[in-house]
């Protein structure tokens, strides 16, 4: 144990490997800095499995609302698809449903699954866990933040019940049609839409500050910040860019609803409706299109930096080999969080902003992909030589890079203003945003479901259906988005409810008629997916303690699966990086963040 | 094993490195709780310069002029005009509150129970004046002049939904602040901080530090105060 706190480095000698001696390191730990934190032990029913104040039972709650909402997000996907593919067959598709159907659909997606499932659920279960914490720094919070969210979802369901429907203004809402007759659900569903995405970004800064600072402040002794799994590096730097981008998305919501209920005019311009000019006048719709892409850009990423963060450890584990660039894999997360914050006008090339802007947000956002090209590189490098298992979280990993290249590279082609403009508002921009942040996303949700089941529930996912869903799911997603690409580069626009007898249809129809028979293909898998979710929690194979042979802190836990309060007695005290594996000169295959250099004296492990 | 002594850490830049590179906190001896609040005031500022960042683009593009605040926000005072009359009291009585909350965050860390008590509550009246006085030159706009946040006779009409909209949000972190404020010093009242006392909602003990970071809070709105001020009375 150490004497003083100031003489502890956490290792005073770095292996020196360059003269081919090696000395291992010498050991201090630091002394505690914080007390004991202290738990609300819950004794009923209730307070344990509803108003839990258990990170870990929170998650939980989190992922199985958002996976809710995400099937009714899916099963609208399919009335898209059934317009599209067969217009005029189904009697109860209309423009307003379909219009309603988009909307929903990607609202549902980006906000209410994505969002709330990597944040809310992954962040919860696996933060207080990874960085060795007895829970979040604020629990009582913390399940406020779970019921805000829950209550944000029941809001928007209910847009469906009043009358008017859902609104059907397309995801991104843009006044002044959002709030004008004619538009979809201009009654009451935007309303409620604004309503329900103000709930979510006030429950959500709940549970994300809480995420915050339990990484910043309520580390265990030995865990620095280049010590953490990327897992929590990427959701870290995305609960960031949430505290910070969704500001500008309550603000545009208070003003909407506010030019919607009581006839400010914000974002309404002079206009006429049906002949007759409006009350509106000398807002401007334009402020509302910065203000959502402020937060719609980042966005992306807070979607995207927890799966880069997740897939790392994915691959890294289950390759058996350590990340290849840890610390630029770190700075890439942390640069591509910052950079995402001044490229959002890249969505709005084609709004009538002023031309020059384009040269600017173009720039910044081509070098977005220098720090993700290293991403991909790094993993790629992890790859290389490692010992891949291929099981299905390694699947999933794999399906993920190579959608994800995918749609980067369709992202070169938007990023540049003079690509973009004749691209723009056809089915090669919705190609691109499903592969880069809906499919590649997604492939990291599954591969982490896998991974990460058998510690929630003891138990393995069924293996053969776990199969079956990454093939079909895979193999689907690319049925259904490849086609897309090119539809977009023969013209087809987006949004539009029918093509009728568009010549430049001619070599669509089969294609959409295609993608619609795969889309279904894929959503009915998902459902085999849930089936093997709820079955496996009783009846799947018992898994063993540390099934995948991991370091990170959460399978080191004393009760497995974990319990309240995570870690027993004692904090652990961690030595290492997560990703020991296959260390030279060590007669084990992977070292445990929490296991001393002095039971593994041989171990010729990187210094972290 | 040793105590960790915060006075023993490196100072300066060399200590900013330190601390960055350290295990456990990043933030030394900086409380969960402040933590927490300096985080979420960083969210806020986003909020608030979002809002102050709209006006300034509507004011910038109105083709319709803007009404000019000397006149709008005039009290007329035994039969003289005096312009932003009642703002320079509002603005006199928050900022003065932010004195009293230091002196009660002050004594809160000397645990000086009644003193702490009784300047929370020479704050929270202070909030709850300022409060009462908005109220007051809403509804003078209201319903003497006619302001209305769809219209108002003076020039462009973004000019009533933007005062309302940006003054009510403030008003309604004051009002927030004002509850927290009355709530905070009954429990100090009480001795809630000496005694351990847990709170009615977390079951948690709390302390002093509690007291601190209302403060934070607390100057935070003030320091909002003083940037919508210039853009609304001054500019």
């Amino acid at each position: 144990m150490s004497e003083k706190y100031t003489d502890n480095k956490i290792e005073t000698k770095a292996a020196d490997t360059s003269s081919g001696s090696y000395a291992p390191p010498v050991e201090k730990i630091p002394a505690k800095e914080s007390p004991e934190q202290e738990l609300y032990h819950a004794k009923s029913f209730w307070t344990k499995w509803v108003f839990s104040q258990d990170a870990k039972v929170i998650g939980v709650q989190y992922a199985l609302t958002a996976t809710a909402i995400g099937m009714i997000g899916l099963v609208l996907s399919w009335g898209m698809r059934l317009q599209l593919g067969f217009p005029e067959t189904f009697s109860f598709l209309g423009p307003a449903t379909y219009y309603q159907s988009v909307t929903m659909h990607g609202m549902i997606m980006v906000i209410y699954l994505l969002t709330a499932l990597f944040l809310g659920g992954f962040g919860n279960y696996l933060i207080p866990l990874m960085v060795g914490a007895r829970d979040m720094v604020f629990p009582y919070v913390n399940m406020v933040s779970y019921w805000m969210f829950l209550i944000a979802v029941l809001v928007l369901i209910a847009s469906f019940f009043v009358p008017g429907g859902p609104t059907g203004a397309g995801w991104t809402l843009y006044p002044p049609q959002a709030i004008l007759p004619g538009t979809p659900g201009s009654e009451m569903g935007i309303v409620l839409m604004l309503i329900s995405l103000s709930l979510f970004v006030i429950g959500f800064t709940m549970g994300g500050l809480n995420y915050v600072i339990t990484v910043l402040q309520s580390r265990t002794r030995g865990m620095t910040l280049m010590r953490m799994p990327l897992t929590i590096w990427g959701i870290f730097t995305a609960t960031v860019l949430a505290l910070l981008a969704f500001p500008a998305l309550f603000v545009a919501c208070i003003m909407m609803t506010l030019d919607n209920l009581l006839g400010t005019s914000f974002f309404m311009p002079e206009i006429f409706s049906m002949g007759e000019k409006l009350e509106y006048g000398g807002g401007s719709p334009i402020l509302f299109q910065h203000l959502f892409w402020f937060f719609g850009h980042p966005e992306v990423y807070i979607v995207a930096l927890p799966a880069f963060g997740i897939v790392s450890d994915l691959i890294s584990v289950h390759a058996r080999k350590n990340i290849f660039g840890y610390r630029m894999m770190v700075w890439a997360i942390v640069i591509i969080g910052a950079l995402s914050f001044i490229v959002w006008a890249h969505h709005m090339y084609v709004s009538g902003m002023n031309p020059w802007f384009g040269f600017f947000f173009a720039t910044t956002t081509l070098i977005i992909a220098v720090p993700t090209a290293i991403k991909v590189y790094n993993w790629v490098l992890t790859l290389w030589r490692g010992n891949i298992h291929l099981t299905i979280p390694m699947l999933f990993s794999l399906g993920f890079i190579v959608t994800f290249v995918n749609g980067g590279i369709t992202g070169l082609f938007l990023g540049n203003v003079i690509v973009d403009v004749p691209l723009s508002d056809t089915y090669f921009v919705v190609a691109h945003f499903h592969m880069v942040m809906g499919i590649a996303p997604l492939m990291v949700v599954f591969g982490a479901i896998y991974h990460w089941y058998p510690l929630i529930t003891g138990r393995h996912l069924n293996q053969t259906l776990g199969k079956i869903h990454f093939w079909i799911t895979f193999v689907g997603a690319y049925a259904i988005y490849f086609p897309m690409h090119y539809l977009g580069f023969i013209g087809v626009p987006r949004r539009y409810f029918e093509m009728y007898d568009s010549p430049y249809m001619t070599s669509g129809v089969g294609l959409n008629q295609f993608i619609t028979v795969a889309a279904l293909i894929v959503g009915f898998t998902q459902i085999l997916f849930l089936y093997n979710l709820f079955t496996s929690w009783y009846k799947g194979e018992k898994s063993e303690r540390n099934p995948w042979k991991a370091n990170s802190l959460e399978w080191h836990t004393p009760e497995y699966p974990p319990v309240h309060g995570n870690f027993g007695k004692e904090l652990p005290v961690v030595y290492r990086w997560p990703y020991d594996f296959s260390v030279p000169g060590s007669d084990k295959e992977y070292i445990p963040q929490d296991v001393p250099q002095s039971q593994v004296p041989t171990a010729k492990a990187e210094k972290t | 094993m040793s105590q960790f002594d915060i006075k023993k850490l490196p100072q300066g830049s060399k200590g900013f490195v330190h601390d960055l590179g350290s295990d456990q906190r990043v933030f030394k001896g900086v409380p969960w709780g402040k933590a927490m609040m300096w985080i979420f005031l960083l969210s806020d500022t986003f909020i608030f310069s979002c809002f102050l960042i709209s006006l300034m683009t509507a004011r910038a593009s109105t083709t319709i002029p803007w009404p000019y605040p000397s006149e709008v926000f005039g009290l007329t005072v035994f039969g003289t005009s005096v312009p932003l009359l009642l703002i320079a009291i509002m603005t006199f009585v928050l900022i003065t509150s932010s004195g009293t909350m230091a002196i009660a965050v002050k004594y809160g860390y000397e645990k000086n129970r009644k003193l702490c008590g009784w300047f929370l509550l020479a704050t929270a009246i202070g909030g709850l004046t300022f409060v009462g006085m908005q109220a007051f030159e809403w509804s003078k706009l209201i319903f003497h002049d006619g302001v209305r946040p769809w219209s108002n006779p003076f020039g462009a009409e973004q000019f009533g939904a933007f005062f309302f909209m940006v003054t009510g949000f403030h008003g309604t972190h004051v009002s927030i602040g004002v509850i927290f404020l009355f709530i905070f010093s009954r429990k100090v009242f009480r001795g809630d901080f000496d005694t351990g006392r847990r709170g009615y909602f977390t079951s948690m003990k709390s302390d002093y530090e509690a007291i601190e970071i209302l403060g934070l809070y607390w100057h935070f709105v003030d320091l909002v105060w003083v940037f919508i001020f210039a853009f609304f009375y001054l500019w």
